[in-house]
């Protein structure tokens, strides 16, 4: 086995953004936004990231990933941190990951609310990602991870899951 | 009995051990009712944390008992959803309790290896889960209650609490709003749904004044800029929650005599019977690992 190449910063970028989500695997770690950090020291390499939710039960698996993505690459140290500040957001998922979620079946999430007064009663419209009508329904407020919500189109039928906007 | 038993009070005859900055407290004196007037010692902080971590963790476990259970498949999994919320958000803030306490428990061992008279849980979250109706209405009272105590926190001076507090935060808005539309569907609804819910609030009003109780641990930790008075939360809490039962044509039940002693460790009948469903595999496989 010939001694590993490692590489710099962007090398590691690089390889992060072949690291599918393991919920969503149409889009990256670093297209999920949730990669905030990458610092390199010859072999050895940490990265930041952030969970979506206190709670996602797929942050241990995420890590996993990546190490062993990086691994693969040469590097012979890599640490996984974890950061909750600033908290992850919605807005940090880029346009050409929302298409890709949309083709995917998925309602790209909205703008994120601001830090206003909840209104009591909600009605914003959630176009559906097949047939991009706006005659759709909010099923669920959650979904079959932490990060979605269930809609129902009422124009061509179809149930469909929403990326929650926060 | 004061706070319990506060975690720095020394052993006897390690006094001399001790590190000058930790206050003796009373110990010598037999009883235990601290005063953190000197500021915020690090155990006041553990104490705060406590708090605010087993709130979470009961309220969680209670709505995982939901799991399979759910009156629709789309609650089953609502309910599911905001348990593991909860959780994460718990394990975060023990993480941090047991780090501030320094006797090396971490986030497990604080919540599966304590007793229920350890626990500084609101009674409120203990209580079982009873109907759809009674734990939605729960749900929102106490959405109402934490949405307002994260946005305090978000602007913590303690930079990691003011990190989970601001993630929470968005976490939370989500719940409060999912279960504020139920307490509109539900008091806004059919008969049966309108009376089960207001019997639901009536049960639970009681025990709504613990919530913003605040004892010198609280003021100690707000005057720092660390935590949150919860006192001060109560006429926002108060405005919002009339406003959706209001909406919802519920009817606010009157201000009683309110259930207290959750934050001393004093609790219902019903968490010692929790605990023990919630800890029974961690204590029969001590140490054991996924």
């Amino acid at each position: 086995m010939t001694s590993a190449f490692a590489g710099g910063t962007a090398d590691v970028w690089a390889a992060l953004r072949e690291v599918p989500d393991p919920e969503v695997p149409v889009i990256s770690v670093v297209e999920l936004g949730i990669v905030r950090d990458v610092a390199v020291d010859g072999d050895a390499v940490t990265v930041t990231i952030t969970p979506t939710y206190s709670g996602c039960p797929a942050m241990r698996e995420i890590e996993r990933d990546i190490v062993a993505a990086l691994e693969v690459r040469g590097f012979a140290r890599v640490a996984v941190r974890t950061t909750y500040t600033p908290a992850w957001t919605t807005a940090w998922i880029d346009d050409d990951a929302r298409e890709k979620l949309r083709a995917y079946g998925i309602a790209p999430p909205g703008p994120p609310e601001g830090p206003d007064l909840i209104p009591l009663r909600r009605r914003r419209v959630v176009p559906c990602p097949y047939c991009g009508s706006e005659r759709t329904t909010l099923r669920s407020e959650f979904g079959s991870t932490a990060c979605k919500a269930i809609h129902f189109c009422d124009a061509c039928r179809q149930p469909f899951e929403e990326f929650k906007a926060i | 009995m004061g706070y319990g038993n506060p975690p720095d009070e020394p052993e006897t005859g390690a006094g001399s051990d001790a590190p000058p900055a930790v206050r003796p407290l009373s110990a010598t004196a037999g009883h235990v009712v601290p005063t953190w007037t000197s500021g915020v010692t690090d155990n006041a902080l553990a104490e705060y944390l406590l708090r605010l971590g087993d709130d979470r963790l009961v309220l969680g476990q209670r709505l995982a008992e939901w799991c399979g259970h759910g009156p629709i498949l789309e609650e089953d999994i609502a309910l599911a959803n905001i348990s593991l919320d909860l959780f994460g958000q718990a394990a975060l803030l023990l993480k941090l309790a047991g780090e501030t306490e320094g006797k090396g428990r971490d986030e497990d061992a604080l919540a599966f290896l304590r007793d229920a008279v350890e626990f500084r849980n609101v009674q409120l979250v203990e209580l079982p889960k009873g109907d759809f109706g009674f734990t939605i209405a729960r749900q929102f009272l106490f959405d109402a209650y934490s949405e307002l105590c994260y946005a305090e926190l978000a602007r913590s001076t303690h930079a990691e609490l003011a990190g989970i507090a601001s993630k929470a935060h968005k976490e939370i808005r989500y719940h409060l709003r999912h279960s504020t539309d139920w307490i509109l569907k539900l008091g806004d609804g059919t008969p049966e749904s309108h009376a089960r819910v207001q019997s639901a609030f009536d049960d639970l009003w009681r025990f709504t004044g613990e919530l913003f109780e605040s004892d010198d641990v609280d003021r100690a930790v707000a005057e720092q800029g660390i935590g949150v008075d919860p006192s001060t939360l109560r006429p926002r809490w108060r405005t919002r929650v009339e406003a959706v039962l209001a909406e919802a044509t519920l009817r606010v039940p009157n201000d009683g005599v309110m259930a207290s002693g959750g934050r001393r460790g004093r609790h219902t009948e019903y968490l010692g019977h929790m605990l023990a469903e919630m800890q029974s595999v961690a204590r029969a496989h001590p140490g054991a690992q996924w």
